[in-house]
Parts: structure tokens; C-alpha cells; sequence
């Protein structure tokens, strides 16, 4: 309610402001009370977590938790695996991706509308149904609990190329047509023009692909069986099922897990945001 | 320039829904290799009540999730006011839950859900309720987990609906405030009509990724010893077709039937997506 208030007074517009403060305030409560509520769990002891009723501050602030969970998990390998498989999947879809968006956007080539085609009906199927092939595709190829298994399919993305190809759309054609009358080839104009103007879009994918890769399940719980080739989301559920009872353990494992994607985002709060809307409005 | 991506889409995703088409009339052996079964997998879907309530689980979780959606308008809205002061900083911490991994969430909620020792519990015994035992009370569970599912996805929405809000044009609201509107009218004639595509793009999406739910009911049902938490007594009114598609394909092992619930997924998603799209004429109005 975009406050157009001029008739009432500005007491009454006083209130008003005071009230949206209220409930935002009452809101904010709600979202980040749980995590406030995860810190302090994750410095209690165990008998204190399970003392009715319950303290709030920790009475003694036990951070060995934090060292703890280094011994019951393998978590030094678990939290490489997870940057190791984000990166490569997400240095991979940057190349793919650009390469193929661009040519979808700007050239034309034989069959580019059908395979165009082909890759937005990936975009319509949920990931449930390349789950049993890519299981089998890795399997045979011995990559269970390898990287390699990890991340090879999360690779290549239809959304990926999709979104790009939207931002390579968005370019202005003079500056490439010039390029192109110079005697620049295709590949040329790619990697010195429009790859440089793409940044913005660049930047949107890498954010969701990081985020998507670092916190999915279901893919590296059917890839990897043994929790020291487990990446964080996995090995986190994998605890659970194991240390179930011990949620100071749980809680202090599951925020070292989550901290790399806060700071990110906090420091590129900007662009997550503008990423996730931009997706919002475009596909 | 296309080669590499499309060769990776081929190997990994086009070829695999074929494939996957194939193995649901199969039944795969212990040592690999499919045995065609012809529709037994799809009839034996309709003789399994597990399957049903995992639809009706899965169809009852997206339904609250969409209660999610008014909610997130009506905090954008309230974000969206001329000269509120600390927007961005309400903008950050309603976000939170959208970066932070959906199993940490899950683990995070399942103790506060705890019977004995949770927080939830704690502060309603503070107004005199006594609370469920919201992770593993049948009755409870998946009203528990949708919940979780609403506070993860808020500030997803918001964001959405925020800047849908930025594209009105002020003059609408300087027109309706010199006739005299009041907050209320010109939030229901102004900013939901105009928002309508913000909405419909929202609810789409929402649907989508709630009838997939998995990870968090996975984490929610999962119990010490059995990693498919075959024990927690609420699983059968929380598991849903997604994790229904795991336990079948990869913890028991059946790819076929494994398979064919995938198609019910499929299904599911494709006829309430275009229902959406069908009904949007009636509802949604583009400028």
C-alpha cells in the first residue's frame, strides 16, 4: 500500500508507519528467530539442550561443538567435495551455457529452432525423470562416489542457456555488426564483445547455480553411498541419521554447512536479488 | 558453438526421459538388465495405496503452500510504501531462508518441532497450549513440514511481488488517492490487478516446486539406523511422490516402478501447469 495518505493527517500517517513497522518487525522475528535459536543450541551441551525448560543463552558456551563435528563426520572432505563439485559445475555451465546461448540468440544455423526447441522441453520436465539414467550413466562408468559423478550432469543446463540467451538478446546489434564488418569471425565477436556486455546475466547464473548445486540432495544422495565422498547436503542428512539425538552436534554442523551461501549472499545481497527477480520476470 | 551444450543435454537429460519412459514397462534384475512387464508398473501404482496417499500428501502440501503467496503480496505491499525506512535490511533478513541449504532448514525446524525439548513447544506452553509432537504425530506432520515449506519460500515471493510493485506507475495511486481510496481499496483494486502477473507467474512456480517436495520431507521423516525413515509412524502422511520416486528407484531398488511414479510426477505437473495457464484469462490482466 504505497502510502497516498494526503487526505488523512500526518498523525494518522505516523500510525500508519508505525503499524508496517510492527508487523515487518513481528515478521522478521519469525525468520530469523530460527537461526538465532540454531546458534545458541549449537553452543549448549547435550544435557543442556534436553533440560526442561529450556535456557536461552547457553550457560556455558561449549565452541569445541563446532571441533566435534570434525570427528563424528568426515567434514573437512565433505565441505571440498561441496566446493569442488560447485565449481566445476558452475565453471562448466558458465562455457557451455554462453556458448550455446549465444549462438541461439545471434546465429543462424540449420535445425537452430528444433534444437532450440528441444532444449526449453528439458526446462518443463522435473529432475525426477533424468534421475534413473544419469544413476545408470554413472554406475557403469565407475563414478560413484567420485567427483567426476558428482558433478559432470549438473554441467549442463537448459535454464542456464535459456537465461543467457535472454541477456544476449538484450544486447545492442550495432557494436557486434561492426565487429563483424572489421572481419571478425563469430567466435571473435563472442569472446571480445558480447561475452564482456553479458557480465550482468554471467553473474545471475553463476549465483544460481552455485546456490542450487551447494544445496541440493537428491542427486548426490543417489551418486554417493560412502560419507567421505559426500558433499555437505548429503553428509548433513547422513549425521542426522546417525547423531540424531545430539542437536547441539546437528545444529553447529548445519550452520558451518550454510555460513559460505549467508556470506555470499550478504556481500552480493544486490545481485542474489536481482538474479532471482530477474529470473522472476523473464522465464 | 551449440555442440558441447547439446551433446551434455542428449547424454544427461533428453535420452534419459526416453530412457526412463522405457523402464517404467520393466522390471530391472538384481544384476542390472530390464525385463519388459509391459503396464504392470502402472497398474500396480493403482493397487499400491502408498501411491495414492502420496499424491493426496503431495497434492494437500501445494495446496498450502499457495496460502504462502497472499502473504507475500501483503509484505511486499507493506515494503513497497514511499519512504519506509530500513527496506533493504527487512529485504535481507525475510531472504535468509531462501540461500541457506533446505537440509539445514529441515534439521533446524525438526528441533524446534521436538515434543520434549522444542522450542515451538516451549513458547506455546508459555500460553498454556501443550504442542504435538510435530515431526513423527501422523495427524500433524505434513501441516508442520508445509509450514516450513511457507517460511522458505517467503522471501522468495516477496522479491517477486517486489519488483512487480516497481513496475506500477505511481500516477495509479495519485488518481486513487484523490478519489479517495482508502489502503484497503487500493490495495484490492490497484496493486492485486496490476500485480496479477507477478501473482500468476508466483503461484505457477510455487506449484511446480511443491508438487517436487523432497528434500525437506526426507530430512523431516528421516530416523537413526534407517536412511529411508521407514520408522517415523507420520511417514506415510508426509511421504510424497518425490520421495515416494527415491524410496522406490533407489532405496528398494525397483527402477521400473521407480520409474512410472516419475511419470505420475510428470503428469501431475503438466496438467496443473496448464490448467494455470488456462484459467490465467479469467484472472490475470497484463498492461
Amino acid at each position: 500500500m504505497p502510502d497516498g495518505t494526503t487526505v488523512a493527517g500526518r498523525p494518522a500517517r505516523r500510525l500508519g508507519t508505525a503499524a508496517t513497522h510492527l508487523v515487518l518487525a513481528a515478521g522478521a522475528v519469525v525468520m530469523v528467530g530460527p537461526f538465532v535459536w540454531q546458534f545458541l543450541t549449537s553452543l549448549k551441551t547435550f544435557s543442556e539442550t534436553t533440560h526442561v525448560p529450556l535456557t536461552f543463552l547457553p550457560s556455558e558456551w561449549q565452541w569445541s561443538n563446532y571441533s566435534q563435528v570434525f570427528d563424528v563426520l568426515p567434514f573437512r572432505q565433505m565441505f571440498l567435495t561441496t566446493v569442488l563439485m560447485t565449481a566445476g559445475r558452475t565453471i562448466a555451465q558458465l562455457v557451455f551455457c554462453s556458448l550455446a546461448a549465444y549462438a541461439f540468440a545471434r546465429l543462424r544455423f540449420r535445425g537452430n529452432n528444433l534444437l532450440f526447441g528441444l532444449f526449453l522441453s528439458v526446462l518443463m520436465v522435473p529432475g525426477q525423470l533424468f534421475l534413473i539414467p544419469q544413476y545408470l550413466i554413472v554406475q557403469d562408468l565407475g563414478w560413484v562416489n567420485t567427483l567426476a559423478g558428482l558433478i559432470v550432469p549438473g554441467m549442463f543446463s537448459a535454464f542456464g542457456t535459456f537465461l543467457l540467451r535472454q541477456f544476449f538478446l538484450a544486447l545492442p546489434r550495432d557494436v557486434e555488426e561492426a565487429a563483424r564488418l572489421d572481419g571478425a569471425n563469430p567466435l571473435q565477436i563472442f569472446f571480445r564483445i558480447a561475452l564482456p556486455l553479458a557480465r550482468p546475466g554471467l553473474l545471475a547464473l553463476t549465483i544460481l547455480t552455485v546456490l542450487w548445486s551447494w544445496n541440493d540432495l537428491m542427486y548426490p544422495l543417489v551418486v554417493s553411498t560412502d560419507p567421505a565422498a559426500m558433499p555437505l547436503s548429503a553428509g548433513l542428512a547422513t549425521l542426522q541419521g546417525e547423531h540424531m539425538t545430539d542437536y547441539s552436534l546437528l545444529m553447529a554442523g548445519s550452520i558451518m554447512a550454510t555460513v559460505p551461501m549467508i556470506v555470499a549472499f550478504v556481500v552480493l545481497q544486490r545481485h542474489f536479488i536481482q538474479g532471482i527477480a530477474h529470473t522472476g520476470s523473464k522465464s | 558453438m551449440v555442440t558441447p551444450m547439446t551433446i551434455g543435454l542428449m547424454i544427461f537429460y533428453l535420452w534419459p526421459v526416453a530412457q526412463t519412459f522405457f523402464y517404467s514397462f520393466t522390471k530391472s534384475g538384481p544384476f542390472g538388465g530390464h525385463t519388459w512387464i509391459g503396464t504392470a508398473n502402472y497398474r500396480a501404482l493403482l493397487d499400491e495405496p502408498s501411491v495414492g496417499q502420496a499424491v493426496a500428501n503431495t497434492l494437500l502440501y501445494t495446496i498450502i503452500q499457495l496460502a504462502g503467496i497472499p502473504l507475500a503480496v501483503l509484505l511486499a505491499a507493506l515494503l513497497n510504501q514511499r519512504g519506509l525506512r530500513g527496506r533493504s535490511v527487512y529485504r535481507t533478513l525475510y531472504f535468509l531462508p531462501v540461500v541457506t541449504m533446505p537440509v539445514a532448514v529441515a534439521m533446524l525446524w525438526r528441533w524446534m518441532y521436538n515434543g520434549d525439548y522444542g522450542l515451538v513447544n516451549q513458547l506455546l506452553s508459555v500460553i498454556g497450549v501443550q504442542g504435538a509432537h510435530w515431526a513423527s504425530d501422523p495427524s500433524v506432520a505434513l501441516y508442520a513440514l508445509a509450514a516450513i515449506g511457507i517460511w522458505m519460500a517467503l522471501g522468495y515471493n516477496m522479491v517477486i511481488f517486489l519488483a512487480g510493485l516497481q513496475g506500477i506507475p505511481a500516477t495509479y495511486y495519485e488518481a486513487a488517492a484523490i478519489d479517495g481510496a482508502g489502503p484497503a481499496r487500493t490495495f484490492f483494486r490497484i496493486t492485486v490487478p496490476l500485480l496479477s502477473p507477478s501473482i500468476f507467474f508466483a503461484t505457477v512456480l510455487t506449484v511446480i516446486n511443491s508438487l517436487q517436495m523432497f528434500d525437506l520431507a526426507y530430512m523431516m521423516m528421516s530416523t537413526p539406523g534407517s536412511a529411508a525413515g521407514t520408522a517415523n509412524p507420520a511417514l506415510p502422511r508426509v511421504r510424497t511422490i518425490s520421495y515416494l520416486f527415491y524410496q522406490k528407484a533407489f532405496v528398494e531398488h525397483d527402477l521400473g516402478f521407480g520409474a512410472a511414479v516419475a511419470f505420475v510426477l510428470l503428469a501431475f505437473i503438466l496438467v496443473m501447469t496448464i490448467l494455470q495457464f488456462r484459467l490465467q484469462r479469467r484472472w490475470v490482466h497484463y498492461a
